[in-house]
């Protein structure tokens, strides 16, 4: 079990040291997002902006216009939220180089409560043209994600959780931008999902083998560009789809998959994520029970999409 | 890289606003007042005091200019025109299909622009990001930023004058164009921004108040600001928008209007006198 900004933090590291040019930001949340361990290794590359986002993302805008790779970092309902406008008109309209961390995605964030669980960013970030949005599903995902960031030229996202969850992908797993993972082969249903909530898919896979049904798993840990031709092909060969994310169903990747498949194979779709609500306190387990996030709410959405299946 | 004496420079001063006010009327849109106002700091910005080559838009020792506030990229584009990035009579296509000159500045669609920019308050912002970049490359580049007095309600302005004292970004270079006019009125009227010396002053930076139409005290405080050292500098220039033409002068209205064809003749006849 480790927290996926733990990931956020060794890619930085791992970065800090392979490239001179990358430097990072923070908003006086340097501990907590954990951009401060960058700090501490490469102080002279290392900005506090201090409380003020939109400044922030300013500042690295001009970062990178002067040739340097920004990680600009805070969490994630700050660095979408306050700073959109920044984001869109410096960031996006330039197609500027600058990398965005958003930490505490997810209602998972716990006791902070609604104000500081992120649950619009996937949605605010990819309607912007030029943007690339990453949710890693686990702390090793997550380093990787972090790296594949500043290897590829435009602005990204990087989503990271705050709570310990579960790592189950390994190093030496592929991992490429826009290219989703199948983590398990299946020809009932399939279950897509972004971030820690993977694992629980495959906990749902799992609990439906047990009932006869053989559910695919992909981890969809780039929501723009989405890979849609693993979307097609799950819909072709399966005929019944499942979302699961941390995220508002609207807007996110629920959304993301069915715009594909309206577009191209109409099947039923189920999604699992937050229904057009604030989330509140609470630990973070009682949270995604209380708002249907774990394993047995993809298995009950499975059954609903398997029994909408077009015969 | 330009040094026009200051004969020179007033007779391109002429020019950029007579290209303004062409410009905008074929446009049949746009934002003459506050292009007019800043006219000379431009001008001797591009014509005289910037390390730049219009030739090699990518030279990276050249001084960055930021326009942060976007509506008036007619002044920008004239003085990019007039410095030779691209000719003259592309002026009259701004804000047209197709156009590389939009309505607010695309720096995608136009090499020598930096950045693009039109939502007020984050060019400083920016600025700094640059200067960082500079001090860490250690480059001595500097880098010039314009501001409207309106856009000062901004909060992230404030943010970006912290920043800039804190980091000690001396090659920063924000220009104030202290015109007191926003679209609503007064900006003293509409949100008070005064005084500004005292506040830029008490954030640290070094403050230079000019009279932004005269020509040599604007040169002598960029020279000023360049000999600063340890600290960012701000040049708060007196203005009128709608500078020069008699109709527009001091009149809110003018802020986001173009002339008609009777219009442009009496605002070209300002400009340049009568019959010329
Ligand atoms: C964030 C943002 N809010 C509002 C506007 C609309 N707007 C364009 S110009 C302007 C007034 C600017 O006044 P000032 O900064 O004094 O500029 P100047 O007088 O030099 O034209 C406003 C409100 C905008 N472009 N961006
Ligand atoms: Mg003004």
């Amino acid at each position: 079990m480790l927290p996926n900004r733990d990931g956020y933090g060794h890619g930085l590291i791992e970065l800090g040291a392979a490239n001179s040019e990358v430097v990072v930001l923070d908003a006086d949340l340097a501990k907590s997002t954990r951009s401060d361990w960058f700090a501490d290794k490469f102080p002279e590359r290392f900005f506090d902006i201090g409380i003020a986002e939109q400044d922030m993302l300013g500042t690295a805008a001009g970062l990178s216009l002067g040739g340097k790779i920004p990680f600009a970092t805070t969490y994630g309902v700050f660095v979408t939220g306050r700073a959109w406008d920044q984001i869109r008109t410096t960031i996006c309209y330039s197609e500027l180089n600058v990398k965005i961390a958003g930490a505490h995605g997810g209602i998972s964030v716990g006791p902070d409560g609604a104000t500081h669980q992120a649950l619009e960013d996937i949605a605010l970030m990819r309607v912007l043209p030029h943007m690339r949005v990453i949710v890693p599903c686990d702390a090793v995902e997550a380093k990787k994600a972090t790296i594949a960031a500043a290897n590829v030229k435009g602005p990204c996202y990087l989503r990271f959780a705050r709570e310990a969850t579960p790592v189950f992908t390994e190093e030496k797993d592929f991992f490429e931008i826009g290219k989703a993972n199948v983590l398990k082969e299946g020809t009932d249903v399939t279950i897509i999902a972004c971030g820690p909530i993977v694992y629980e898919a495959l906990l749902a896979n799992e609990q439906l083998a047990a009932m006869g049904i053989s559910a695919r798993v992909i981890n969809m840990h780039t929501i723009k560009p989405l890979d849609e031709a693993v979307v097609l092909q799950a819909a072709e060969e399966t005929q019944a789809i499942v979302t699961a994310e941390e995220h508002q169903v609207a807007g996110g990747l629920g959304s993301a998959v069915s715009e594909v498949l309206v577009k191209n194979k109409p099947v039923p779709v189920e999604m699992v994520g937050i229904q057009d609500t604030f989330g509140e306190s609470g630990t973070p387990e009682e949270l995604v029970v209380k708002y249907h996030l774990v394993a047995n709410d993809i298995v009950l959405a499975a059954q609903k999409a398997l029994a909408r299946k077009i015969k | 890289m330009y040094t026009q004496s200051l004969e020179e420079l007033k007779k391109s001063c002429k020019d950029v606003r007579g290209d303004i006010v062409k410009m905008t009327a074929a446009a049949g849109s746009g934002h003459p007042g506050g292009s007019l106002s800043a006219v000379e700091l431009m001008t001797a910005l591009y014509l005289n005091v910037m390390k730049h080559r219009p030739e090699e838009v990518t030279w990276p020792e050249r001084d960055r200019f930021i326009l942060s506030k976007g509506h008036v990229c007619p002044v920008l584009y004239s003085v990019m025109a007039r410095s030779g990035y691209f000719p003259v009579e592309e002026l009259l296509t701004l804000r047209k299909l197709g156009s590389r000159l939009q309505g607010h500045p695309s720096s995608k669609l136009l090499s020598g622009l930096e950045v693009s920019s039109g939502s007020l308050g984050q060019g400083l912002s920016i600025a700094n990001g640059l200067a960082l970049s500079a001090k860490l490359n250690k480059k001595d580049f500097r880098i010039y930023c314009l501001l409207g007095d309106g856009e000062l309600q901004e909060g992230q302005v404030w943010e970006a004058v912290m920043t800039a004292a804190h980091y000690k970004l001396d090659q920063v270079c924000a220009l104030v164009d202290y015109n007191n006019l926003q679209i609503d009125g007064a900006v003293e009227s509409v949100m008070g921004v005064a005084p500004l010396v005292e506040k830029w002053q008490s954030f640290n930076w070094h403050t230079i108040q000019i009279d932004g139409h005269d020509l040599s005290q604007v040169l002598a405080a960029y020279e000023e600001a360049k000999q600063t050292k340890g600290k960012p500098s701000v040049i708060i220039a007196t203005t009128v928008k709608g500078k020069g033409c008699s109709f527009m002068e001091n009149v809110a209205g003018w802020h986001g209007k173009s002339c008609n064809e009777k219009e442009l003749q009496i605002a070209l006849d300002d400009i340049y006198g009568k019959g010329n």
